[in-house]
């Protein structure tokens, strides 16, 4: 019997202790499968244009992204000029962005400061004037028509003239209409939305203004022209490469993108206007 | 750092360049805020001395409100402007709203508690002083007042520059009243703030930059012209 | 003749607590009076009663026969015709010679007599050379004597000097006493002069009034306050006895 007993204790050991090998070796493995996923971050910088934070859209889509994560995560929102937002971005001041100037996104991203660019949705922009039309824009058949007649009859046209989103769609319809405008008609005025549209109101002029900021602010004037397609306002949403907050980047634009995101955009503006302003159409850029 | 030293050739070249629309808003700033600051000047150095040199019932309430506007917001200033001359408002038909002559009213109304107020002080230091003293010697009440102003003239000084520096650095109201015109009412302060939202960074920093050396430059003048000018009376 | 100063029932009050409180006082034309009492008799306000700057509560002063004016278009024309010397004099910026020479600005004298006249009384107190020092760098006795200058410049009827030599050096103060003798002798001006120095009122003044607390104690010729008082306390205080 001893002899056996003797014989056997090594046995045991192997036993025990491959036995523990295995454990470890499969809690290891286990753990190298199935990663931890990382912890989001405290905050998150979005930078965007003063008209998308003025609309109030913001401030529907913040607080539900941020309950989503139970409030640990705090989304900054820096409404700027879409030049300074850019700007943010390239400097790595900003961690996504949320802007509508097609032409400086896309450099924004070819120039390798941007990833994960998408559109997100749309709104319209409005030609808006006093009641009298004095160039009877009104009657114009598309948006570079009725810019003709106001540059013509040298009817006032106040423009935000800040290199803004705004601004540059406003550009562009000049630039097809062949029209180089300036002289007094022509007013520069180097302001946000608001601003400009209340000049505008104040001047008796005409202006080109985002259907948000133009239902928000309750001003005399009437639309005088709106639904052409050269007056599609798409707003895109990008994420700075250079971000230090990539979990919580990402997951603000997926929360953008979600079908969840997508509804409340649609959904937006119905109860305090009577009708949604922005249209989602969702769709990554190649 | 990158940008700070990028700025310091761009303003140079952008000095030397002779760009007409930058000479244009310097001009305009000048003007504006040299003219606000007139104006205040011939409002606030009589009331505050004045208020230096009497005391009446009723005077610690004038003084505690003259302190108060002394901080008056810039905006809160452009918000009652731009109310008053909006094309609705009471002055709406003198059309005066998005103009050069709107931005000096509404400065005026920032600078003149500022010259007041600090006029108020500096004459109340030396009144006890000389007030008693040039009576004595004869002075009429005109005189007496022209004695102690000219002996606070060191504090007056100090009201117009501060003043004067809130008016040129001031954007607030006249963004609001001015509009940020170009050609019209855009000023150095209200370029900057367009160049920032642009993202030009650059610029902007390069036009402060030339705003700092044209305070330095009027600021030298005032004290050197001004204070000379005030010296002169006595020195026939 | 006719006196310089009459006050009548003179009552200063300052929050109705009364500071001074003269029943009659006459100052006559053309001599040296001295003031002198205690601190807090009321000599200053009186003082500022004569140069209009303090109104009376009550009571009522002429000047050479006229009512003093306190108010009014007269009451410039008479205070130009006097003049005062602090006890601190208040020197204003400018130099020596602005300051002597204000006097007669303010009363639009033409320039050309302005600069005869602020050397004539500049060399009466011994400063000629100081025309172009800064006001404000002058020592005391300088600045006390350009002061008595600046007084002396516009030929005042009344010079009136509250303390003008308290806190000087002795070789200021004999300077500026023999000023004020050789005065009324050369130009014929009255004088009062507040002291609370015993020995330059004996020096100076024909005439002499003591007050304390506010009222006149006694008023005669120097000689006799110093000399042959009547009023017990005017005793003690010429003897210097007097605990206050």
């Amino acid at each position: 019997m001893k002899s056996i007993v003797r014989r056997k204790l090594p046995m045991t050991w192997a036993l025990l202790i491959s036995l523990l090998l295995v454990v470890t070796l499969s809690t290891a493995a286990y753990t190298a499968a199935a990663p931890k996923k990382p912890a989001i971050e405290s905050e998150v910088t979005l930078a965007t244009t003063t008209s998308t934070q003025d609309s109030g859209l913001l401030d529907v889509m913040i607080p539900a992204f941020e309950k989503k994560f139970k409030n640990k995560v705090k989304v900054k929102v820096v409404a700027v000029g879409t030049g300074q937002a850019i700007q943010l971005g390239k400097d790595s001041n900003a961690d996504v962005l949320l802007v509508h100037a097609r032409k400086s996104e896309d450099e924004f991203v070819a120039q390798g400061y941007g990833i994960k660019a998408c559109d997100v949705m749309y709104n319209q922009f409005l030609l808006v004037g006093p009641k009298d039309d004095p160039a009877k824009a009104a009657a114009a058949k598309n948006a570079v028509e009725a810019f003709t007649k106001i540059a013509e009859a040298k009817a006032k046209f106040v423009s935000r003239g800040d290199d803004s989103g705004t601004h540059k769609k406003e550009k562009s319809i000049w630039d097809k209409s062949t029209i180089k405008p300036q002289g007094s008609w022509y007013i520069s005025a180097g302001q946000g939305m608001g601003e400009t549209l209340r000049m505008a109101e104040e001047m008796g002029a005409y202006t080109l203004v985002d259907e948000a900021t133009f239902l928000t602010n309750k001003t005399n004037q009437v639309i005088l022209f709106k639904g052409d397609k050269d007056l599609i306002n798409p707003y895109g949403m990008i994420q700075v490469k250079s971000t230090r907050k990539k979990v919580a980047a990402n997951e603000l634009i997926w929360f953008f993108i979600s079908p969840q995101g997508q509804k409340m955009i649609g959904d937006f503006g119905k109860n305090k206007f009577g009708k949604s302003i922005f249209v989602p159409d969702f769709k990554w850029r190649k | 750092m990158e940008t700070l030293y990028s700025s310091m050739l761009s303003i140079v070249k952008l000095i030397l360049s002779g760009d007409k629309a930058l000479y244009e808003i310097i001009l305009l700033s000048l003007k504006v805020s040299i003219a606000a600051t007139t104006i205040g000047m011939l409002l606030g150095i009589p009331f505050g001395t004045l208020m230096g040199m009497y005391r009446f019932p009723g005077r610690q309430v004038v003084v505690i409100i003259i302190y108060t506007l002394m901080g008056l917001p810039p905006v809160l200033a452009g918000v009652i402007i731009y109310l008053l001359l909006s094309a609705k408002g009471p002055l709406g038909e003198l059309q005066l709203l998005f103009t050069p002559t709107a931005m000096v009213t509404a400065q005026v109304l920032l600078v003149t508690p500022i010259i007041t107020g600090l006029t108020m002080v500096a004459v109340r230091g030396k009144e006890k002083l000389y007030l008693e003293t040039a009576v004595s010697m004869g002075a009429s009440r005109l005189q007496a007042a022209w004695l102690v102003i000219r002996e606070a003239k060191a504090g007056i000084m100090a009201a117009i520059v501060t003043a004067f520096g809130r008016a040129i650095a001031e954007v607030g109201a006249v963004m609001l009243v001015g509009g940020n015109i170009e050609h019209v009412t855009r000023v150095m302060t209200t370029s900057i703030i367009l160049e920032t939202r642009k993202g030009n960074f650059d610029l902007a920093l390069s036009l402060g930059l030339v705003l700092l050396a044209i305070s330095f430059m009027i600021n030298g003048f005032l004290v050197a012209g001004v204070l000379k000018y005030l010296q002169r009376g006595e020195q026939y | 003749m006719v006196p310089a100063f009459s006050l009548n029932g003179v009552i200063v009050e300052f929050n109705n607590q009364p500071v001074l409180d003269i029943g009659e006082l006459v100052f006559d034309d053309r001599i040296i009076h001295a003031v002198i009492g205690p601190s807090g008799a009321g000599k200053s306000t009186l003082l500022r009663v004569l140069n209009m700057l303090q109104k009376p509560t009550q009571g009522s002063v002429t000047y050479f026969g006229n009512p003093l004016p306190y108010n009014g278009a007269n009451s410039l024309a008479a205070r130009r015709s006097m003049s005062m010397v602090f006890q601190t004099p208040a020197m204003f910026s400018g130099n020596v010679y602005d300051n002597v020479a204000l006097g007669l600005r303010l009363r639009d004298v033409k320039t050309k007599e302005v600069r005869a006249k602020v050397f004539q009384a500049l060399e009466t107190v011994g400063l000629t050379d100081l025309t172009k020092r800064s006001a404000a760098t002058l020592s005391g006795g300088e600045a006390q004597r350009i002061a008595l200058a600046r007084a002396l410049v516009v030929n005042p009827r009344v010079l009136l000097l509250d303390e003008p030599t308290a806190n000087l050096d002795p070789g200021n103060v004999t300077i500026i006493e023999d000023v004020i003798k050789r005065i009324p002798h050369e130009t014929g001006i009255t004088i009062i002069i507040v002291t609370h120095n015993l020995y330059q009122a004996k020096r100076l003044s024909q005439q002499a009034v003591f007050l304390n607390k506010g009222k006149i104690v006694e008023s005669s010729s120097t000689d006799e306050i110093f000399n042959n008082p009547k009023a017990q306390e005017t005793k003690l205080f010429v003897s210097g006895e007097m605990v206050y």
